[in-house]
């Protein structure tokens, strides 16, 4: 047995976020790719379970393969590894609005049980200003237009909140029929993937419930990362552990990142 | 018709207090020399317009010059926050900054109204979203041959469009090729328009998927070799990462901002510096 086989005590809780959001992209065709978490997913998706998925970056390449993670959506290996490079007009209007994206990518700094998303400002209580994110950037047009939406971000009550400071982003409203009354063409968030597990939208309320554990989590634990009273499926799955072959390709990546 | 100009003289006459300015580069080309030269010459009371603000416009608002923004995403990609720009915003400091905050796709279609000069743009966006309660620009028209309503963006008619490019030929006209971003709709988009340039040559080459921009399009243009640092220009230099991360640290602290920003941008080496590129 190489160290490469050890057992499963030696990847950690990110590494099951990261591989499990990589394998949520199997069979997908074209991926709106977000900075930070979602380009990990996505880039490792192409080392492992999806080598032909097109990668889309908001700064405008179209099937960028880059060999490392990029520090920002828009580092020179993007563009030169793209099959084509397109103003950030045509980006928005053209690609991302004519409907021609299967997944669009997401992560939040606030995240509410209908997978609606806050990364506007935040509340601080006690009268003192809101605290400042970063902004919309491209979400609210990649959450409507994509056929469906992938969110990744690490799981705790900070980040799932029982009421969102500010909407930024439509997820599902506050049921399943909210997004067709705004006409919005995608599907909308299908799953949540964090460092515990993996939650689900109810097909008939919309709601967020958790679906998968990663091995050695349990649902008190979720329970108590979520800051609402969070539905838990009848049966509750296990997520497989990082192959060998996976935590190689992740490490790889990241290695590659730093240099 | 453009002239080509040192970048003090450029800056001094294109750029006056309370003008609007948009000074753009999708993480690519952006002008962190012209926004040097801005600081140094206290040009104030600004408002900027910029997709993502990024650390130019850190930079731009820790020293004090800006009064509004225009935006739909302030963070130092890869890294965090923007510190002074957060500092501002939530703190006052060194003065409150007013915001018109947008999503991408809004943010490009207000230059692509701008570029047009048609008073407003549409898009299938902002649904379901807060955003237009906060501000002025965005509304709704509902389309006069399907009923279906959709957003309206108000153009962005930038007084002065500042961009970096890797070329300009003797007579003015420039050319940029890599990821081209939004800066042909904010330079067509501006009553005013500087271009700093990595390179002056004889004759252009039409580059694949390259962008040409008119000298009688341009006001002026800047021989400013490294004129996009710490972001890049392809075919002359790479993305400086390493920067990006540093910065953080360094924008944390309205200290060590103060003393970076009289070190290398107000100090008389980096005057120094940028008078011998402008002679190069």
């Amino acid at each position: 047995m190489s160290e490469a086989n050890a057992p499963e005590a030696e990847f950690t809780r990110d590494e099951l976020m990261e591989v499990n959001a990589a394998r949520a992209l199997a069979g997908a065709k074209t991926c709106f790719v977000g900075i930070g978490l979602p380009s990990t997913a996505a880039n490792l998706a192409r080392a492992t379970v999806n080598p032909g998925l097109v990668l889309i970056y908001e700064s405008g390449t179209i099937g960028s393969k880059p060999t490392a993670l990029p520090l920002s959506i828009g580092d020179g290996e993007l563009a030169e590894t793209a099959d084509a490079v397109v103003p950030v007009p045509e980006m928005f209007n053209y690609w991302l609005q004519g409907g021609r994206i299967d997944v669009g990518f997401l992560g939040a700094a606030q995240v509410d049980r209908y997978a609606n998303i806050n990364t506007t400002v935040v509340s601080r209580g006690d009268g003192k200003p809101e605290g400042r994110l970063p902004g919309a950037g491209g979400a609210p047009e990649i959450a409507a237009n994509c056929g469906k939406v992938l969110m990744v971000l690490r799981h705790s009550t900070r980040n799932f909140v029982r009421a969102l400071d500010f909407v930024t982003t439509l997820g599902h409203g506050a049921g399943p029929k909210d997004r067709a009354a705004l006409g919005m063409p995608g599907a909308g968030p299908v799953a949540v993937i964090t460092d515990l597990g993996v939650l689900r939208p109810d097909p008939d309320t919309a709601e967020l419930v958790l679906t998968e554990l990663h091995p050695g989590v349990t649902v008190e634990q979720v329970r108590e990362a979520t800051g609402w009273e969070l539905r838990v499926a009848d049966e509750v799955g296990t997520t497989a552990p990082p192959t060998a072959e996976e935590l190689a390709a992740l490490r790889a990546l990241k290695a590659a990142g730093k240099k | 018709m453009a002239e080509i100009r040192s970048l003090d003289d450029a800056v001094a006459d294109l750029i006056h207090d309370g003008d609007t300015v948009a000074m753009e580069g999708f993480t690519h080309l952006i002008p962190f020399a012209a926004a040097h030269e801005i600081i140094r010459q206290g040009i104030t009371d600004l408002t900027l317009a910029r997709m993502t603000p990024d650390v130019i416009y850190d930079q731009l608002i820790g020293a004090g010059l800006v009064k509004k923004l225009i935006f739909s995403w302030g963070g130092n990609p890869g890294v965090g926050s923007l510190h002074r720009f957060r500092d501002a915003v939530e703190n006052g400091w060194p003065r409150p900054l007013e915001l018109d905050e947008h999503s991408h796709a809004g943010m490009a279609n207000r230059y692509v109204a701008g570029a047009s000069k048609l008073p407003f743009a549409v898009l299938r966006g902002y649904r379901g979203s807060d955003i237009p309660g906060r501000t002025d620009t965005v509304s709704t028209v509902t389309c006069p041959f399907t009923g279906e309503k959709l957003a309206a963006v108000a153009a962005l008619n930038p007084d002065v469009t500042v961009i970096h490019a890797q070329q300009a030929d003797r007579a003015g006209n420039v050319q940029l090729w890599g990821l081209t971003g939004v800066q042909k709709e904010a330079a067509l988009a501006a009553s005013r328009v500087l271009v700093t340039v990595e390179e002056i040559v004889d004759t252009l080459e039409p580059r694949p998927g390259g962008i040409t921009l008119p000298t009688w399009v341009l006001d002026a243009v800047a021989h400013v070799p490294g004129g996009a640092h710490p972001s890049y220009a392809t075919g002359y230099s790479v993305r400086d990462n390493a920067f990006y991360q540093a910065w953080d640290p360094v924008a944390r602290d309205r200290e060590a901002f103060t003393q970076w920003i009289e070190t290398h941008v107000r100090g008389a080496e980096a005057a120094a510096r940028t008078a011998e590129g402008a002679n190069a």
